[in-house]
């Protein structure tokens, strides 16, 4: 199963066995246990639930706690299901970078760094006024529009809340699995501060 | 030591002779050709050594037939099999980007002699 749950460390360059110098990402993914096994019959689906990162047990809500224990497992503090390449996944399995190999293609999702209010050349790419000459429109959006139609299009974009959205990168290169220290290298950078969760699933437009 | 400093120490290799620009190097590098790999030898004079760990790179300069030609090469790359260092010169700059505009007899570097 070519899905599993990390920790983003942050960036850095290897080369790689062709001598080619690439950026990666590392991320510090697993071990992770299955705790859970949805089919079709009970659940109208099917579908993996794997579970990530060391949590207090007093930190574990008693339902939480019931949740785990029926399966076997230890309680985690992250939880994610997985509905694509699950052939054979069984509760109480542990599932490691080892089933990952340089070249695999994966998706990764993360929650995007926040920006805070941010503007339209920052949040949307405009490319703001002149500088100087008198322009006197520096990073302002300027027009919003026709004045014949006497209103604002809806969907307009415009300054507001920027970042902070679940957001995936799709067909991502593995560079490297290392399954001694748990870690797995992805070419190119992937959403999301340090530190923070990543969620890494096979890849859906590679076949 | 954090993973990505672990990570980045490990790419390094274990020794790079110590040279430093303005010295004459012959830098070995592996190169592919018709599907077989052989080694390549660029000797010429470093003009700029920079970046540290993992990433240090230098620029090799010498004049072939004529031309200027500069390569830059990853200290640490596997491609580059190995460094000799046949020349010490005497420079008072670590980036002797003044070397592309001389030619001939200008482009000289002083030599430094081993003390005896």
């Amino acid at each position: 199963m070519k899905n599993i749950l990390g920790r983003k460390v942050g960036m850095t360059s290897v080369f790689t066995d062709d001598g080619r110098y690439v950026p990666v990402t590392v991320i510090e993914a697993g071990p992770c246990t299955v705790v859970e096994r949805r089919t079709k019959e009970k659940h109208g689906y099917e579908s993996v639930a794997i579970a990530f990162g060391d949590i207090k047990k007093s930190r574990v809500s008693r339902a939480l706690a019931g949740h785990y224990k029926k399966n076997d497992a230890e309680p985690k503090r992250y939880v994610r299901e997985f509905r694509n390449d699950i052939d054979g996944i069984e509760p109480g399995q542990t599932i490691t970078v080892a089933s990952f190999e340089p070249g695999d293609r994966v998706d990764v999702v993360g929650i995007s760094k926040g920006h805070g209010f941010s503007g339209g050349i920052k949040r949307h790419n405009f490319s703001g006024g002149g500088a100087s000459h008198g322009s006197m429109i520096h990073r302002q959006p300027a027009s919003n529009g026709d004045t014949n139609a006497g209103r604002t299009v809806k969907g307009s974009r415009r300054p507001g809340h920027f970042g902070v959205d679940r957001t995936t990168h799709q067909n991502l290169e593995i560079v490297r699995a290392d399954a001694e220290r748990n870690l797995l290298l992805v070419r190119g950078p992937i959403p999301g501060p340090k530190n923070a969760l990543v969620v890494v699933r096979k890849s859906v437009k590679h076949a | 030591m954090n993973v990505i400093d672990v990570l980045n120490q490990e790419q390094r290799k274990e020794s790079v002779p110590e040279f430093r620009p303005g010295d004459t190097v012959k830098v070995y590098s592996k190169v592919v050709e018709g599907g077989k790999e052989r080694v390549q030898m660029f000797e010429g004079v470093v003009t700029v050594r920079k970046g540290g760990g993992a990433q240090e790179s230098i620029t090799v300069r010498r004049v072939a037939h004529g031309v200027g030609v500069e390569k830059s090469f990853l200290v640490h790359s596997p491609r580059v099999d190995r460094i000799e260092v046949s020349k010490r010169g005497i420079v008072r700059r670590s980036r002797l980007y003044y070397l592309t505009e001389k030619i001939g007899k200008a482009a000289r570097i002083k030599e430094k002699k081993a003390a005896r």
